[in-house]
C-alpha cells in the first residue's frame, strides 16, 4: 500500500455518493424503489474503502500527512506577486481517516434505516438522491487540504442540508426550517468568508500548509495581533452557524422538521460536527484570545441548551438541544486545549447520537402506525407524554437507546464516558491555568443536566405504563433494517473501540493518533504550550472524573426520583418556578428576539428602501421629467403667446398702418395735387424757419 | 496574427453585421411566413454562436491588448469617413476600426448566447411578427458592435444604434406601461449619451496623431490613441495628468456608462423596462446590454483616463457597496416576481462595480467574469419568470406556491438559477463573486467587509422567492399550469449547463480574460503614475 493508492482510495470515497446523486437525480424517477440500493450499495463501498484507508493510515503512514494539491484557476504572472493562482486539494492526515469513516459509517447505517423508514414516501429516490449529495460534500470538507475547498464543500453540505430539511416542502414549517437554517448559516458563513479574505491578502494562498508556513514564520495578519485574533475568529464565525453555537443555535432545533433519520445523520452526527472539524484544522493559528472566546461560546451553547432541552416535550425537540448542547461541549472542550478530547467527542457523540435519533425514529415509526392503526390523527407521535410502556413491545428499541443515554450521561465503560471525562479535565486545567473558573463550573453543571434530562426521555417513553394500554398493541419492533443500524450503533458506544482502558483515553490509540498540533501562532500571543496544558490536565484528572462521576450519578438518580418514583412532582416544580419555567420552554425567547430585531429589522429597512426608491429616486427621475414637460409647456406658451405674438403683433402693426395708409392712396390724381402742394407749403415753411 | 475571413471580410464583422442580412431577409418575406422569419433570425443567431466558438478556438490567450495596436485580435481596420476640411472641425477622420482582446472576447460570446436563447425565448410572439425580428436582429447587431468597435465614434454609434429597437421593442410588445417605461429608457439613456458625445468630442480636439500617409498632425477618434498620453497635446483642454477638466470629462463618461449598468441612484428605469418588456427583451437587456456600462468603463473611461480611474476609485467602489446592498434589500421587498430578479441585478452588477474598483488582477477577472456570469445567470432567471408568466399572466409572488410538485422540471432548472444566483460554490456565480470580494478586499478592507454583507441578504431573498412560489401547497387556480415545454427547455438547459460547467473548471473563461485583465490593471495603475503596491 503506497501513499498515492490510499490517495486515490480517498478520492473514491469522495466520489462515490456523488455517483449515487448523479443516478438518482436522473434516473431516479424510473428505479423507483430500487433507489435505496444504489445508495446503500455506494454508501457501503465507501465505507468499506475508508476503513481500509483508516487501517493503512494509523498502521503504515503513523505520522505522515499525505497531502496531493492540483492548481484549479491560474491569473497568471501579476506584476510584483508572480504567478497567482488558487489551488484545490485533498489530504489524509489521521483526524482525516477517522472523519472519512465517522462520514461514511453513519451515512451507511442511515441509508440502511432509511430503506424502511422512508418507505412510501412520495419522494424516495428524491431522498436518497440528496443524502448522496449530502455525503459527497461531507467527505469533500472532511478531506480538502485547504480553506478554499472547505468554503466550497462547506456551502454545499448547507444545500442539501436546506434540501433534505425541506423535504417536506409542501408543509409550511419544513420549508420555513429550512430556510431559516441556510439563511443562518450563511450569516456564519459570512464571517468565514471575511476570515478567508483576510488569509488571502496576507498570503495569496489558502491552503493550510502554506498559511501556517507563513505564520510560522512570523508573517501575522496585516502585522497586526489584533488581526492574528480577528482572522482565527472569523474562521471559527463559520463553524459558530454550522455547528449551531450560541448566538446562531436557533435553525438547529427547526431542522428536526426532516425526515429522522436525516437529523441521525446531518443535524446530530456529522455536518453539524463539520465545526468543530473547522476549529480543530484551524486551532494551530488560534490565538490564546481567539481560544478564549471560543471556549466561552462553546460554554454558554452547552448552557442555554441544556437548560432548554429540560422543558421540551417533543423527543427530536429534546434531542436537538441536547445536540446543540454536546457540540457546545466539542467546541468548548477545543477552545481550552483539549484538542484529543474534543475531537474525540465528535466521534463518540456522532454514534451515540445518531443511535438516539434513529432510536427516536424507530419510536416514531411506531407511533405512527400505532395511531394510524387506532384511526388517532390527532395525538402527536413525537411527544415523550403521549408514550410510556415502550419498553416491552421494542425491547431492542429500548436497549440500544438506553446504552446511547448511558454514553451521552458519562456513565463508565460507555465511549462518552471517555471522551467527556477529558473534556472537564480540560476545562477544570484551563481554570486552574487561565483562572477561568467558569468554563469548568459550566461544563459539570451540563454533564448533569444532561443526564437528567436524557434519562427523563427513557423513563417517559420506554418506562412505567402507558397511559392507553389499548394503544399499545398495535406498537411493533421496527424491523431489522432498522434495530440493526440501533444494534451496530450501541455497540460503538463501549469504550473499548476507543480505548482499552475504560476509565483513561489519553492511553487509547485515538489520543494517540490525534493529537493536539503544534500552534503557529507567535509565542506571546499563543495558549499555554502542550507541555504546561498537559502537567495541569495531570493534576486535574482525578479532581474532574469524581466530579463527573457524581454530577451525573446526581443527575440520574434525580431523573428517577422525579419522573420514575414520582417522589419529586415535576409539575409542582414547574408551577413553583413558573417564569424560569416558561422562559425556558420558549428556548430563552431566542426566536422572538431575533424575529423582533434582525428579521423584523432588515424587513424593515427593505420596505424602507423600496419606498425610497419608488418614491424618491424615482421620484426626482418622474420629476425630472415633469419639469422637462412644464418647461416645455411653458416655453410652448411663450413661444406662441410671446415670440409668435411679437410676430404677429409687428404683422398686425404693419397690416394696421397699411390699412390706414391705403386710404391715403386713392388713385385720384386731385387729392395727390393737394398732397404735393400741401407738402411743398410745410417743407417752404420749415426752411424759411431755418 | 490570427485573421480569420470569408469572402475577404472580416470575421468581427461577420459576427457583427449578420443580423442586418437576416433583418433584411426577415423584411423581405411575406408577411404572413412567420414560421420563416423565426428561423431566419434563429439561423442567424446559430451562425454567431458558431463564429463566436471560432473566436473561442483561435483567440490567442498570451496577447493582452488594451492599449496596444498589435495586442488586438481580428482586426480590421478601414478608413471610413474621412473629410479634409469641415469649417471649424477641420479635418474629421472616422475610422471602421474593430478588434477584440480579453476584455471583450467574453462578451462577444456572451452576446452571441444570449441573442440565440432571446430568440428562442420570442417564438411564441404573435404580434407583428416581422418588425419584431427585425429590430430583434437590429439590435443584436448594435450589441456585438459595442463590442468590436475601438473606434470611439463607431462605438458612439453602434451604442445609439441599439438605443432604438430597444425602445420600439419594450414600446410595442411590452406590458401594460409600455410606453411610459419605453420612453424613460429611451430619454435616460440617451441623458447619458449626451455626456458621452460630449467627453468624446473632447478627446478628439485633445487628442492627435501623425497621419502616416500625408506626415500631418490630425484628430483621431482611435481609442487606442486616446490612451497613450503622449497623444494628448499639451494645451489642449485634455492634456496633462490628473486636470480637474480630465476630472469632469470622466464623471461625463461615467455618468453615461453608470446609467447603463445601472449605477444607483441611476437604476430607476431599470425595473420598469424589465417590468414591461416581454422576456426575450429583458434577457438581452439584463445579459447583454448593462455589461455594455461596466465595458465601456473597463474599455474606454480607466485606460483613457486611468488618473481620474484611481482618484474616483474609492467613490466607485462605494457605489458598488450601495448597489450591492440597496439593490438586495429593494429586492427582498418586491411583490413582483420579475422586479424583483430586476433589482437582483442591480445588487449583482454592483459586484462588477466593486471588482473594478479593486483595480487589481483578482477583482478585475472576478468583474469580467462576474459580468458573464450575470448575463447566464439572470437571463436564466428572467425566462423563468417568462416561463411562469405565459401560463399564469401574473408575476405576483405571493399569488402562487406549491409549483415544486406541478412543474417539477421547470422547478429542477429553477433551483439552479436560484442556488447561481445566490452564488452557490460549484455555479460559476461564486467564483466571480469570490474573486471581486478577494479582490477588493486588499483595496478597501472594510467596505468590502459590508459589501460581502450581500450575500446573506441575497440568500434571504432568493429563498424567501423560492419558498413563496414554488414550496408550500398549490392553490386550486393553478390546477391547470403545464410543465415546462421543449422549447423552454432548450433555451435554459444550455445556460445551465454552462453555469455548472463554469462554477467546477471555470479556466476556459478566465484564460480568455486573466491577460488583458492583468494589463488593464497594470496600464491604469502606472498610468495614474501610482506606486504599484504589492498585490
Amino acid at each position: 500500500m503506497t501513499q498515492s493508492l490510499l490517495l486515490q482510495l480517498s478520492v473514491a470515497v469522495l466520489f462515490l455518493p456523488l455517483v449515487s446523486f448523479l443516478i438518482l437525480i436522473f434516473f431516479g424517477k424510473k428505479l423507483a424503489r430500487q433507489s435505496d440500493v444504489i445508495g446503500i450499495f455506494l454508501n457501503g463501498a465507501a465505507l468499506a474503502l475508508s476503513v481500509t484507508i483508516l487501517y493503512a493510515k494509523v498502521n503504515f503512514f503513523h505520522d505522515e500527512l499525505l497531502n496531493f494539491t492540483f492548481t484549479w484557476i491560474s491569473l497568471g504572472n501579476v506584476t510584483l506577486i508572480g504567478p497567482l493562482k488558487f489551488d484545490l486539494g485533498i489530504m489524509i492526515d489521521n483526524l482525516t481517516a477517522v472523519m472519512l469513516v465517522v462520514v461514511t459509517l453513519i451515512s451507511f447505517l442511515v441509508n440502511l434505516f432509511s430503506s424502511k423508514y422512508m418507505e412510501g414516501d412520495i419522494r424516495f429516490s428524491r431522498y436518497y438522491a440528496n443524502l448522496g449529495l449530502f455525503s459527497f460534500s461531507m467527505l469533500g470538507i472532511v478531506i480538502a487540504n485547504n480553506f478554499l475547498s472547505m468554503y466550497i464543500f462547506w456551502e454545499l453540505v448547507g444545500l442539501s442540508s436546506y434540501l433534505l430539511i425541506g423535504h417536506w416542502y409542501e408543509k409550511k414549517s419544513a420549508s420555513d426550517a429550512s430556510k431559516k437554517a441556510f439563511v443562518v448559516n450563511r450569516v456564519g458563513d459570512f464571517g468565514f468568508l471575511i476570515g478567508i479574505l483576510v488569509l488571502w491578502a496576507n498570503y495569496h494562498t489558502l491552503t493550510y500548509e502554506g498559511v501556517y508556513a507563513a505564520i510560522g514564520s512570523g508573517m501575522i495578519p496585516f502585522q497586526s495581533a489584533w488581526w492574528m485574533t480577528a482572522s482565527g475568529l472569523l474562521i471559527f464565525c463559520g463553524a459558530v452557524g454550522k455547528s449551531a453555537q450560541f448566538p446562531l443555535h436557533v435553525w438547529l432545533p427547526d431542522a428536526m422538521e426532516g425526515p429522522t433519520p436525516v437529523s441521525a445523520l446531518i443535524h446530530a452526527a456529522t455536518m453539524v460536527a463539520a465545526g468543530v472539524y473547522l476549529i480543530a484544522r484551524t486551532f494551530p493559528m488560534l490565538t490564546a484570545d481567539a481560544l478564549m472566546v471560543i471556549a466561552y461560546v462553546g460554554a454558554i451553547t452547552a448552557f442555554i441548551s441544556a437548560t432548554i432541552a429540560i422543558a421540551q416535550t417533543d423527543i427530536k425537540k429534546v434531542l436537538a438541544y441536547s445536540t446543540v448542547s454536546q457540540l457546545g461541549y466539542m467546541v468548548m472542550g477545543l477552545g481550552v486545549g483539549a484538542f484529543s478530547a474534543g475531537t474525540m467527542h465528535l466521534v463518540t457523540h456522532a454514534a451515540f447520537k445518531a443511535g438516539l435519533f434513529l432510536g427516536a425514529g424507530s419510536v416514531i415509526h411506531a407511533m405512527h402506525n400505532a395511531l394510524h392503526h387506532a384511526h388517532d390523527h390527532h395525538t402527536d407521535a413525537q411527544d415523550i407524554m403521549n408514550m410510556g410502556g415502550l419498553r416491552k413491545k421494542m425491547p431492542i428499541t429500548f436497549w440500544t437507546f438506553v446504552m446511547f443515554t448511558l454514553a451521552i450521561s458519562g456513565v463508565p465503560l460507555t465511549s462518552g464516558f471517555l471522551s467527556k471525562d477529558e473534556i472537564l479535565a480540560g476545562t477544570l486545567a484551563y481554570g486552574s491555568l487561565t483562572g477561568h473558573m467558569l468554563i469548568p463550573i459550566i461544563g459539570f453543571l451540563v454533564a448533569g443536566l444532561t443526564a437528567f434530562y436524557m434519562f427523563r426521555i427513557v423513563i417517559l417513553a420506554f418506562m412505567g405504563d402507558h397511559k392507553d394500554p389499548s394503544r399499545l398493541e398495535h406498537v411493533h419492533e421496527s424491523p431489522l433494517a432498522m434495530t440493526l443500524p440501533l444494534m451496530l450503533l450501541a455497540a460503538l458506544s463501549f469504550f473499548a473501540f476507543y480505548s482499552l482502558n475504560p476509565i483513561g483515553a489519553s492511553s487509547g490509540w485515538f489520543f494517540h493518533a490525534i493529537e493536539r498540533p503544534a500552534t503557529v501562532v507567535p509565542l506571546d500571543m499563543a495558549a499555554a504550550s502542550t507541555e504546561i496544558f498537559e502537567e495541569a490536565l495531570h493534576h486535574a484528572h482525578n479532581t474532574a472524573m469524581l466530579f463527573s462521576l457524581l454530577v451525573a450519578g446526581t443527575g440520574i438518580l434525580l431523573s428517577f426520583l422525579t419522573y420514575h418514583w414520582k417522589k419529586i412532582s415535576a409539575d409542582a416544580v414547574a408551577e413553583s418556578m413558573a417564569p424560569v419555567h416558561k422562559f425556558l420552554l420558549n428556548k430563552w425567547y431566542f426566536d422572538e428576539l431575533y424575529d423582533a430585531t434582525a428579521v423584523a429589522g432588515v424587513k424593515g429597512i427593505a420596505a424602507l428602501f423600496a419606498w425610497f426608491d419608488g418614491k424618491i429616486v424615482d421620484g426626482i427621475v418622474n420629476g425630472a421629467g415633469s419639469v422637462t414637460k412644464m418647461g416645455a409647456v411653458v416655453s410652448g406658451k411663450f413661444d406662441s403667446i410671446v415670440v409668435d405674438g411679437f410676430v404677429n403683433l409687428t404683422a398686425t402693426v404693419a397690416g394696421t398702418f397699411g390699412l390706414v395708409l391705403r386710404k391715403v392712396q386713392t388713385g385720384r390724381v386731385q387729392s395727390y395735387i393737394v398732397f404735393a402742394i400741401l407738402g411743398i407749403v410745410v417743407l417752404f415753411f420749415f426752411y424759411r424757419a431755418v | 496574427m490570427m485573421e480569420l475571413k470569408f469572402l475577404n471580410v472580416g470575421i468581427l464583422t461577420w459576427i457583427t453585421f449578420l443580423p442586418v442580412l437576416g433583418m433584411i431577409v426577415v423584411l423581405l418575406l411575406p408577411k404572413n411566413n412567420k414560421t420563416a422569419m423565426r428561423w431566419t433570425s434563429l439561423g442567424v443567431t446559430i451562425l454567431q454562436m458558431a463564429l463566436s466558438v471560432v473566436i473561442f478556438q483561435y483567440f490567442n490567450r498570451g496577447l493582452a491588448g488594451i492599449n496596444t495596436v498589435d495586442g488586438m485580435q481580428f482586426k480590421e481596420f478601414i478608413p471610413w469617413i474621412d473629410v479634409q476640411s469641415l469649417a471649424i472641425l477641420g479635418r474629421l477622420k472616422i475610422d471602421y476600426f474593430l478588434g477584440i482582446d480579453g476584455i471583450s472576447v467574453s462578451m462577444v460570446m456572451l452576446t452571441a448566447l444570449v441573442s440565440f436563447v432571446a430568440t428562442i425565448a420570442s417564438w411564441n410572439i404573435e404580434k407583428s411578427v416581422k418588425g419584431f425580428f427585425a429590430l430583434l436582429l437590429l439590435l443584436n447587431t448594435g450589441m456585438m458592435g459595442v463590442f468590436v468597435s475601438l473606434d470611439f465614434f463607431l462605438f458612439y454609434i453602434f451604442w445609439e444604434v441599439m438605443l432604438l429597437p430597444m425602445y420600439f421593442l419594450i414600446g410595442v410588445w411590452g406590458g401594460p406601461r409600455r410606453e411610459y417605461a419605453a420612453i424613460k429608457f429611451f430619454i435616460y439613456t440617451l441623458f447619458g449619451s449626451v455626456l458621452m458625445l460630449l467627453a468624446m468630442l473632447a478627446l478628439y480636439f485633445s487628442v492627435s496623431v501623425i497621419d502616416p500617409s500625408t506626415g500631418m498632425k490630425m484628430h483621431t477618434f482611435n481609442m487606442l490613441a486616446m490612451m497613450n498620453p503622449a497623444n494628448f497635446d499639451p494645451a489642449s483642454l485634455l492634456g496633462g495628468l490628473g486636470t480637474s477638466m480630465r476630472y469632469y470629462a470622466y464623471v461625463a463618461l461615467f455618468i453615461g456608462f453608470a446609467i447603463k449598468v445601472p449605477i444607483f441612484p441611476f437604476h430607476t428605469w431599470l425595473p420598469d423596462a424589465h417590468v414591461e418588456a416581454p422576456t426575450a427583451i429583458s434577457v438581452i437587456l439584463a445579459g447583454v446590454l448593462l455589461k455594455m456600462g461596466t465595458y465601456g468603463l473597463m474599455r474606454i473611461a480607466f485606460p483613457i483616463f486611468p488618473d481620474a480611474a484611481i482618484y474616483f476609485a474609492y467613490p466607485l467602489a462605494f457605489v458598488g457597496f450601495i448597489n450591492i446592498i440597496y439593490g438586495a434589500l429593494c429586492a427582498m421587498a418586491q411583490t413582483d416576481f420579475k422586479k424583483l430578479i430586476a433589482y437582483s441585478s442591480v445588487s449583482h452588477m454592483g459586484i462588477v462595480i466593486l471588482g473594478m474598483a479593486a483595480f487589481n488582477s483578482q477583482g478585475m477577472v472576478g468583474a469580467i467574469f462576474q459580468m458573464f456570469n450575470h448575463g447566464t445567470i439572470t437571463a436564466m432567471l428572467f425566462l423563468i419568470v417568462g416561463v411562469l408568466y405565459d401560463r399564469a399572466h401574473t408575476r405576483g409572488l405571493n399569488d402562487f406556491g406549491g409549483l415544486m410538485n406541478k412543474m417539477p422540471k421547470y422547478s429542477a432548472v429553477m433551483v439552479i438559477a436560484f442556488f447561481a444566483a445566490l452564488g452557490l460554490p460549484s455555479m460559476s456565480g461564486f467564483v466571480s463573486e469570490a474573486f471581486v470580494f478577494l479582490g477588493a478586499f486588499q483595496t478597501y478592507r472594510y467596505l468590502t467587509i459590508a459589501s460581502a454583507f450581500g450575500i446573506v441578504l441575497t440568500a434571504g431573498y432568493m429563498l424567501w422567492t423560492l419558498q413563496r412560489v414554488f414550496l408550500g401547497t398549490l392553490p386550486e387556480k393553478w390546477n391547470g399550469l403545464t410543465d415546462i415545454n421543449t422549447r423552454e427547455l432548450i433555451s435554459l438547459v444550455p445556460l445551465a449547463v454552462i453555469v455548472i460547467f463554469l462554477g467546477i473548471y471555470p479556466m476556459p473563461i478566465i484564460n480568455l480574460m486573466n491577460t488583458s485583465a492583468n494589463a488593464l490593471v497594470e496600464f491604469v495603475r502606472s498610468g495614474a503614475g501610482m506606486a504599484l503596491v504589492g498585490r
